[in-house]
């Protein structure tokens, strides 16, 4: 397991998402209104849409291509669709944002 | 926790209290009672089981489970007796004693039986919940002769059901002519025919005097119905008696706790009875001096109710319109609104009594007031829409009767749902069959169009099948009414685009998260759905004060490009009026070359969309056609797309005016607007119209005396052919009519309303009234659009390709690999 140095909360802007290339992909890092911040793999379970583009509303990402609505905290699809995409453990300690692949 | 009880088990209290779970889940400790035995079941499927189409299973909507899961306590076969409102708590028939801090009053109603001598005998019955329904099977089995006493729509439904099950079925009605309050004499003579040949037979004008009973032999022997007696003296066999004259609201219980009953029980706007803490709902209660006994306005009321009880407080319920159909299978009937007619009232008749095809429609003052479908009711969801709505139909009227298919519907071929297979494709956007709709409906017991998208996806993508949807979830559930139109922004809000449009203009809101607050959203971000719509209104009510919120926009419109499947963006810069040059030309091929671009394509509005670009890419491609002269085509957003031309007098031979030259002038005028949803123009230079004018948003056709203008067309889901508005002499009359229209459009339409439907909806009228006859309207409206155009008119690619701006957009972030 490694662990990354990715920068500071405000690299990300609010309800907003930042990509980090990782040896295990495309990873997309949101923030939400009230700071917490996710980290997921940027592919929709669906068609493989960049999560990373979509808008961000509470802990939830709408998937710029079709829609579904990814759960920041699970990765799952909102039913009824049905599916899972990859979440990452990330912490923010002393200000810094450290991502775990 | 606060304590909630349901007094009744049926489809509006169960409803209510869905609503309620669905915004307020861990509000109240919830307790239900119902009198029958069962769960809740869709009472207006039992015709169906009668029949013998379902079984009762097919219609439970929330079994044992679904009360074990919510929380909720269920008492089945349980009657309240007693509500004691100052101890706050209500008593059963069977002595349990709940208390409640709010009460909800659901108890529906109950058929209204004539009280003619012999009425309580043991085989005379309502027709309103399962107990009935296997009354009337197991007589099916032993008895013959069937009477089933009123013609409207359960009694027709009722003898239809019984005629199934092998009885000698006659319907007898009051009236001399069935379903009177539905249909006019010709559709009811029409029905008539029909049901007789079937096998019903009908006694009209028929007045029954007495139910007669059967003279036991021994005294064991039983006492039950043995026929029917008219005043006419006519006397006939049955053994079993149907009555189904009318309902009565339930509201006994209410009365003797002594809440205000008139008709019903008296409810407010916010479905309270007059004791502030207890609630109804349903067919128990009359709200603005009406009744209703269809299951569409318990719904409406059920979210309102839902609304209050969560303690929102700001839903407000203002009466229902509804439609109806007859759920008999091989009838289709549907009826709206005032279908007789009346003083200044107008009839359009269309009659193929041979086919058993009757339409009528009946207009006043170019508005629906009311329609009767008989034989072919395909377009009847479209016609309650125009008569909710109060469309103004005088520009739809030659082709009114012919239904919604008729004013072109490109695509989607033979719309009679009917007829379709099962594995006929509705969705074509999604890939859904009608028999995929029907089994979500039936399996997942869904009632809205909202359910069905979100379970089958059908009509959630470009919403041309959205007829289609609502006519398959219409047969298939029987008394369904189309969505509401007045219908909230999005799930975030009960407010409408129009309470949400004056609330952000009176309150000088000017920001997202402003009117999220002040306008009391449920969800404190708003949503992918309510953003954008926000964010649009706050720039198109305020461009000089309010900032554009990035977050709050599509991600094409948050990085000024269009997202391809693959996550690549594709590029179109402007081109004016459709011309270019050696310069721009090079600087493309330039830019495709360095930046190794996989596909360049013409698009349909003239101009040049080079495909596959890599996000990381995008300010530096930009840079460089930003170097040869070029600025954002907009392609990507709900703004000013492309203006079309044709060469136009410059060149061609029968061009009378210079359509190049007015393409140029007006897209220099208008670029960089946003729009409600995505605004197209064209200039063609002669009446050939090379252009295709007549199918865009605004359209010009140059005649030799001056330029015609032409509005609201559309060339895409639905094809419409633009209306003319008016024509004008010179250059400058056409840019600020142009203005002027385009600035009604922003400050009018809804946030993803196009301006073909929105023209349907406002009436063409309406925008020549502003546009055309009132002059100092019409520059008012040029002014206020050159005015926003100040703060629109600065090219986004030049902002992000070489001033710095949403730097973060377009790189990932940096990483150091850590212990």
């Amino acid at each position: 397991m490694s662990r990354l140095d990715i920068g500071v909360l405000n690299d990300i802007p609010r309800l907003g998402a930042r990509v980090v290339q990782t040896e295990k992909g495309r990873i997309a890092v949101f923030r939400t209104r009230d700071d917490q911040v996710f980290a997921v793999h940027d592919t929709c379970p669906h068609k493989g849409g960049p999560l990373s583009q979509g808008m961000v509303s509470g802990t939830t990402v709408v998937c710029p291509l079709h829609n579904w609505k990814i759960d920041l905290n699970s990765g799952q699809a909102q039913a009824p669709d049905v599916g899972c995409a990859h979440t990452f453990v990330i912490e923010q300690v002393n200000g810094r944002l450290l991502l775990n692949l | 926790m606060e304590k909630l009880i349901c007094i009744g088990n049926g489809m509006a209290g169960m409803r209510t209290l869905e609503e309620l779970l669905k915004v307020a889940p861990d509000k109240y400790e919830i307790t239900v009672f119902g009198a029958e035995p069962h769960p809740n079941y869709n009472r207006i499927m039992l015709s169906p089981v009668l029949a013998g189409e379902k079984r009762v299973d097919d219609i439970i909507l929330n079994d044992a489970q679904w009360y074990k899961d919510q929380w909720i306590t269920l008492y089945t076969s349980e009657k309240i007796t007693t509500i004691d409102r100052v101890k706050r708590q209500v008593i059963s028939d069977k002595g349990t004693a709940v208390k409640y801090d709010r009460l909800l009053i659901a108890t529906g109603s109950t058929p209204f039986i004539i009280p003619v001598p012999g009425h309580h005998l043991p085989g005379v019955i309502g027709f309103r919940d399962i107990a009935d329904v296997e009354t009337m099977l197991a007589t099916s089995k032993t008895g013959k002769h069937a009477v089933v006493i009123g013609g409207g729509l359960l009694g027709l439904e009722a003898a239809n059901g019984l005629l199934k099950q092998g009885m000698d079925v006659t319907v007898v009605h009051l009236m001399d002519s069935l379903l009177e309050r539905q249909l006019d004499k010709p559709a009811a003579a029409l029905l008539k025919r029909f049901l007789e040949q079937r096998g019903l037979n009908f006694l009209m004008a028929a007045q029954t005097e007495a139910i007669l009973s059967t003279t036991p032999l021994t005294s064991s022997e039983q006492v039950k119905v043995r026929g029917v007696r008219f005043k006419s003296g006519l006397e006939i066999p049955a053994d079993l008696v149907v009555m189904a004259v009318g309902i009565r609201p339930n509201f006994e219980l209410a009365k003797s706790a002594g809440l205000h009953c008139e008709r019903g029980l008296v409810v407010n706007d916010t479905l309270q009875t007059y004791d502030p803490r207890i609630y109804a709902v349903g067919e128990c209660v009359q709200h603005r001096g009406t009744t209703y006994g269809l299951v569409a306005p318990l719904f409406e009321q059920a979210k309102v109710c839902a609304n209050h009880l969560a303690g929102y407080g700001f839903a407000s319920y203002k009466g229902s319109q509804v439609a109806t159909k007859l759920k008999v299978t091989g009838v289709d009937l549907f009826s709206a609104g005032n279908f007789n007619g009346g003083e200044g009232c107008e009839e359009i008749i269309f009659q193929d009594p041979a086919a058993g095809i009757y339409k009528k429609l009946v207009i006043k003052n170019n508005h629906i007031e009311g329609a009767v479908l008989y034989g072919d009711t395909v377009d009847g969801s479209w016609y309650f829409d125009l008569m909710r709505d109060g469309t103004d139909i005088s520009a739809l009227r030659d082709h009114l009767l012919f239904g919604q298919a008729h004013l072109g519907n490109a695509g989607h071929g033979d719309s009679r749902i009917a007829v379709l297979s099962n594995d006929a494709e509705v969705c074509g956007c999604n890939g859904v069959c009608k028999g995929d709709i029907i089994k979500a409906i039936t399996d997942k017991g869904l009632f809205t169009l909202e359910e069905v998208r979100a379970h089958t996806k059908a009509s959630s993508s470009c919403g041309s099948c959205t007829g289609l949807v609502e006519q398959i979830l219409a047969s298939t559930v029987g008394n369904y009414s189309p969505t509401p139109k007045d219908k909230p922004l999005c799930g975030c809000t009960e407010h409408t685009h129009e309470q949400v449009q004056r609330a952000i203009k009176d309150q000088h809101l000017t920001s997202v998260a402003a009117v999220i607050q002040s306008l009391n959203w449920k969800n404190p971000d708003g949503c992918a759905s309510c953003r954008p719509a926000l964010n649009y209104y706050l720039i198109a009510t305020w461009p000089d004060k309010v900032k554009d919120d990035p977050q709050s926009r599509f991600i094409n419109e948050r990085v000024h490009a269009n997202i391809q499947k693959d996550g690549t963006y594709s590029v179109v810069p402007r081109m004016w009026g459709g011309l270019t040059n050696p310069k721009e030309l090079r600087a493309i091929a330039d830019v495709v070359d360095k930046f190794k671009i996989p596909e360049v394509k013409i698009t349909g509005g003239q101009r040049i969309d080079l495909f596959g670009v890599k996000k990381e890419d995008l300010p530096a491609v930009w840079a460089d056609l930003n170097a040869a002269g070029m600025v954002s085509g907009h392609a990507y957003g709900k703004a000013l797309r492309t203006v079309k031309t044709c060469a136009g007098s410059n060149w061609c031979r029968f061009g009378t005016q210079d359509s190049t030259g007015m393409g140029v002038k007006l897209e220099k005028m208008t670029w960089g607007s946003w729009t409600p949803h995505k605004f197209k123009m064209a200039v063609s230079g002669c009446p050939r119209n090379c252009a295709e004018a007549t199918i865009k948003d605004f359209g010009v056709v140059a005649v030799d005396s001056g330029w015609e203008l032409h509005v609201g067309g559309n060339g895409g889901i639905k094809v419409r052919v633009t209306d003319l508005l008016c024509k004008v002499k010179t250059q400058a009359e056409v840019l600020e009519y142009c203005g002027a229209f385009m600035q009604l459009y922003r400050e009018q339409a809804k946030y993803l309303e196009r301006t073909a439907p929105w023209i349907e909806r406002v009436g063409l009228e309406f925008v020549k009234q502003h546009i055309v006859e009132d002059e100092a309207g019409r520059k008012t409206l040029h002014e206020r659009f050159l005015a926003s155009q100040q703060y629109a008119q600065d090219d986004p690619w030049a902002q992000r390709a070489s001033q710095g701006v949403a730097a973060h957009e377009f790189s990932p972030l940096q990483t150091l690999e850590v212990a």
